[in-house]
């Protein structure tokens, strides 16, 4: 242990913004609504029997009423999302016309959360239409068709103005191409739609044009998303990492998860200029709730995403290979997989496995 | 020899029909030629358009097909050698029938226009409803089967409005436009279609949680205009939601209205299920006249001269195109002829995993029609 931590300490440079002051590092955990706090608990569970270094700060998001009136997420949980610069989180419920703004809208901006990345693989022992899937998407997450800038001009037209900026669409591009550097991908392709949006989209396809040139290891393709779209349903090998716009990464990061079997199975991260939240994108599944039903999956490969942020990366296969085992070996899974094991008992399969 | 045999064969049967014909040269030479013949505008396109159109052209003549083509070739690509765009609105406004090709839209402009030339010729001619239908094909394998879904989607506004301005360098706003008034009209196309076609179901497809007053709009229209439709089942999806349920169950689905974009993604993806661009026809309504093309848009240009293109879509254009004008018999005839080909199996272009070249496959076409 003493000698991993002055290993680290050497390692370190010193723009690094992260401190080792222990061997150990604080998490901030928000375990969301509705089955969120289960599956937590069993992320929880497998990774203190991996001996994962790092201790978890459970944070309550309830929205609370701020000194200007409005409900907001609680100071306490954003501090310890800054301070500690990493996060997981559970399935948040975004209570309709309760007169406050959308959490996960709230943490994107209190994180400057820029991009989102989806790896969707097919995984073993869960046999789906398609088999051989393994790509990534990777989404600019704050501009595009979502900058929510939108007016009714006279009655009944209304213009939405969709956004793309240098400066977004370059900062995603470079980190689609160093993503694939990290986690030794082949190929990058940007999915666009320049040849209708000649400009924005064009922009944005020059932005990430520029960029290739900088990774001359990594190769680079364009294709039309309706091209993309046609390919993926058929040959989904085709594709490696996919970069893209706001609305196409998530229309084509849900269609991929879908084609390995769901939200359910698909871990997301999102990078940020103040840190890194990794989350599991499915609902909260009220109707499960509190039943020990509910399929972690999602949170756990997230989790493990997360590790492979924070280079814990022996811990980050060690749990990833109990993980696909025991989905792989069938005893033990969840209703969601056509099994009829508890989310415990998966749980528990899985420690055994570590 | 024998194909005249063939044709004189056909010539009995197709003078059972209801409609009088003329099949043969010879009978036609007395007749008064030109009497009861269609005339159809026809843009070949660019990459493998102009060989899928001459398949289709040697289909429809063996066939003895009483259509004639106006040919223009309309390209962006090839500004020297294109039709001027005012002639083929104005031929197809004359004709009520067109039968076009893919126009390959490059993502720059020679005259520094935004809009494509694809967009030019829907706005022009007002071809505001495409409608694509997706269904599994005998003999194809693909992983989903019996998929029949229609989509139905507005190509005259939404994202593809062309309107796009750089405020300051490195900051381009492109205005996604979305009127009441199409909406509307798009989604009483939908529940008329639905209707005259005993469907049961429209899904709306949008992303009015985010787009809230876009999309909104959209969804609100629509919601209007099936009220109007009670005994149709009217149910809403969400964009992202919707691709992956395609993807995972695709038999779910009936028909669908969308805006402009969802439409090209959800047209592609269908089209992607039942095994490709190749074999999806769709066809694009205004208020006046009918283009028929291929439903999923690729110009497939790297195959261009190569001979192997799979000209299916192409042929069910004309299928659709000899319903659409009141030609059902021979329709009737292609359609079998297709179905058998593929269903045999044996001659199978690369899309569909075999060997065959586009001529073969035509061939094919022509002697299974009896």
């Amino acid at each position: 242990m003493a000698a991993r931590f002055i290993q680290k300490i050497v390692n370190a440079t010193p723009a690094a913004s992260r401190s080792y002051s222990s061997g150990t590092k604080k998490v901030t955990l928000i375990p969301g609504d509705g089955i969120g706090p289960e599956i937590s608990a069993a992320v929880q569970k497998i990774f203190t029997a991996a001996n994962v270094p790092i201790e978890w700060e459970a944070v309550d998001v309830t929205p609370v009423r701020g000194p200007d009136g409005k409900f907001g997420i609680p100071q306490a949980a954003i501090d310890s999302v800054n301070t500690n610069k990493i996060g997981l989180k559970g399935p948040l419920m975004t209570p309709v016309g309760k007169g406050h703004r959308s959490l996960n809208l709230a943490l994107r901006k209190e994180f400057n959360l820029y991009a989102n990345v989806r790896p969707c693989r097919s995984l073993e022992g869960y046999k789906t239409l398609y088999d051989d899937v393994d790509v990534v998407t990777i989404r600019e997450n704050t501009e595009g068709e979502y900058s929510g800038i939108e007016h009714e001009i006279v009655d009944g037209v209304v213009q939405s103005i969709k956004l793309i900026t240098e400066e977004a669409s370059k900062r995603v591009a470079e980190y689609a191409f160093q993503y694939a550097k990290n986690n030794n991908r082949k190929k990058v392709t940007v999915v666009h739609k320049a040849n209708i949006m000649r400009m924005s989209d064009g922009l944005f396809l020059r932005c990430v044009r520029d960029m290739a040139q900088k990774f001359p290891e990594i190769q680079f393709e364009e294709k039309y998303l309706d091209t993309v779209c046609l390919n993926m349903v058929q040959n989904p090998g085709k594709y490696d990492v996919l970069v893209m716009p706001n609305l196409y990464g998530d229309i084509l990061s849900d269609m991929c998860a879908g084609l390995v079997g769901g939200l359910g199975l698909t871990p997301s991260g999102n990078m940020g200029l103040n840190g890194a939240l990794f989350e599991s994108v499915h609902g909260t599944a009220p109707d499960i709730a509190g039943k020990d039903l509910a399929n972690p999956t999602a949170l756990l490969l997230s989790a493990v995403m997360m590790l492979r942020h924070m280079e814990l990366n022996t811990y980050a296969d060690k749990i990833e290979r109990a993980a696909f085992e025991t989905i792989k070996e069938g005893k033990y899974l969840t209703g969601d997989l056509g099994g009829r094991a508890k989310c415990s008992e998966f749980t528990n399969e899985i420690c055994a496995k570590l | 020899m024998s194909m005249l045999a063939r044709t004189v064969g056909r010539t009995f049967m197709q003078a059972a029909a209801a409609r009088s014909l003329h099949t043969t040269s010879t009978v036609r030479a007395t007749d008064n030629y030109g009497a009861n013949r269609t005339t159809c505008t026809l843009i070949p396109g660019d990459g493998v358009g102009p060989e899928l159109v001459y398949s289709l052209q040697e289909v429809f003549k063996a066939a003895s097909v009483p259509v004639d083509f106006e040919c223009y070739f309309l390209s962006e690509i090839n500004p020297v050698l294109s039709a001027k765009l005012e002639d083929v609105v104005a031929s197809i406004q004359k004709n009520k029938v067109c039968i076009k090709g893919v126009l390959a839209t490059p993502d720059y402009s020679n005259v520094g226009d935004l809009q494509t030339l694809n967009m030019k010729l829907r706005n022009d001619l007002d071809l505001y409803a495409n409608v694509v239908h997706v269904r599994s094909l005998p003999g194809v394998k693909t992983r989903h089967t019996n998929i029949d879904t229609v989509i139905i989607r507005e190509q005259t506004e939404g994202e593809y409005s062309a309107l796009e301005h750089e405020s300051v360098p490195g900051i381009v706003e492109c205005l996604k436009i979305i009127t009441a008034k199409k909406s509307m009209r798009i989604a009483k196309f939908a529940f008329d279609y639905a209707t005259k076609n005993q469907r049961k179901k429209v899904t709306a497809v949008h992303k009015a949680n985010i787009m809230k007053l876009g999309d909104g709009l959209f969804l609100r229209s629509c919601e209007e205009v099936s009220r109007l439709y009670p005994r149709i089942q009217f149910e809403k999806m969400i964009v992202d939601n919707t691709t992956m349920q395609m993807v995972s169950n695709p038999n779910q689905f009936d028909v669908m209205v969308t805006p402009n974009l969802y439409g090209a993604i959800v047209d592609n993806l269908a089209s992607g299920l039942v095994g490709g661009a190749g074999v999806v026809a769709g066809a694009s309504y205004s208020s006046e006249s009918v283009v028929f093309e291929p439903g999923a848009r690729h110009t497939f240009a790297e195959a261009v001269g190569k001979n192997v293109a799979n000209p299916t879509a192409m042929l069910l254009c004309g299928v659709k195109l000899l319903r659409h004008i009141n030609l059902p018999t021979y329709g009737e005839i292609i359609q079998n002829a297709i179905n058998k080909v593929l269903n045999d199996g044996k001659v199978r272009t690369k899309d569909l995993g075999g060997q065959s070249t586009t001529q073969d496959f035509t061939r094919a076409i022509i002697l299974n029609m009896s």
